[in-house]
């Protein structure tokens, strides 16, 4: 039962995506053709308000419901991989017109076809496992 | 409220639950990444017998599986109890316009049935821009260490410098893809 509040904040979360039209092709378009400033104000008041409470947390030192520090730790240093598999990710997501948690929303709301994009989002992420050491990071 | 609610919900209001859902992640002991599960399912599958990236113990991750769950359950109650299917998405004339030139229909609905409509699966077309799309989405995110969630939220709310590079290789992919393929493909 630890587990439900996962699943009512996962629920939360695809209500907003959903309801915001985030999980829409056409608002990835328009976010990409700069036509609107819809995408941008969800993304820019999800990420002003969160570095808002993260400095926050680390100002008065927050803890989490178990009592334990709540912690971050800084990714490595490299340009080459975030670029690289940034512009990857950011192809399928404007070919797409979903991040794999959309994928899983527009699912939800009884977009079949999102399914065949999640199988091969799964095939994706296996070929760079299988890949991984070969390519520069 | 009950019409608050039937509406599509504005950019602020969406905003602000996302970094409720991005804070109640680090209390509940963990962090807002939605790609991880994608790692997770493939080593679920087996895949860490072969390869070392899947090679870890998957039942730690079972928290955000569940998440990827509820995910699916809020879309299902959106589209069942909390819109109405035919509220076209209301993207901007512009947009409307450039997608007519490439052959789509001004929307009807959330999403452009040219694309996402059950038969398109059917066509030799149709299943490789969902095949493609969702092949690089999967690399790409795992590639850069995260998506949007991880990545545009979680990381450049803890002001990380690699996100925000990923972030610039979100868009230049997208806009290759908006500007440079699009014109090719449709």
């Amino acid at each position: 039962m630890k587990f439900i509040k996962y699943l009512i904040v996962g629920a939360l979360f695809g209500i907003v995506m959903s309801k915001s039209e985030a999980i829409s092709w056409y608002r990835i378009q328009e976010m990409f053709r700069f036509q609107a400033f819809h995408m941008y104000g969800i993304i820019g008041v999800a990420v002003v308000t969160s570095t808002i409470i993260v400095a926050l947390i680390k100002k008065f030192k927050v803890r989490d419901m178990a009592g334990n520090p709540i912690l971050f730790y800084p990714k490595n240093k490299s340009v080459a991989r975030y670029l690289i598999g940034g512009t990857i990710f950011g192809l399928g997501w404007a070919l797409s017109g979903a991040c794999p948690g959309p994928m899983v929303v527009n699912i939800g709301y009884g977009f079949m076809s999102f399914g065949v994009i999640f199988i091969f989002a799964l095939l994706g992420t296996l070929l760079y496992g299988v890949l991984k050491d070969r390519l520069p990071h | 409220m009950i019409d608050f609610l039937m509406q599509p919900w504005p950019w602020w209001f969406s905003g602000l639950v996302l970094a409720l859902i991005m804070f109640l992640m680090l209390f509940f002991g963990n962090s807002f990444g939605f790609s991880a599960n994608l790692r997770t399912i493939c080593s679920m599958g087996g895949a860490g017998k072969r390869v070392k990236f899947f090679d870890f113990d998957w039942k730690k991750q079972i928290w955000n599986l569940v998440f990827l769950l509820g995910a699916v359950v809020g879309g299902y109650i959106t589209s069942e109890f909390l819109s109405d299917p035919n509220q076209a998405v209301l993207i901007s004339e512009n947009t409307i316009t450039d997608l007519e030139a490439l052959g789509f229909a001004a929307p009807t609905s959330i999403q452009p049935a040219e694309l996402f409509a059950f038969e398109a699966i059917f066509t030799l077309k149709g299943f490789l821009i969902l095949a493609f799309g969702g092949l690089m989405v999967g690399f790409g995110a795992r590639y850069a260490g995260g998506c949007t969630s991880g990545h545009a939220i979680s990381g450049l709310a803890d002001l990380q410098l690699p996100s925000l590079i990923a972030v610039v290789g979100f868009f230049i992919g997208g806009l290759i893809m908006t500007f440079g393929i699009f014109p090719l493909i449709f």
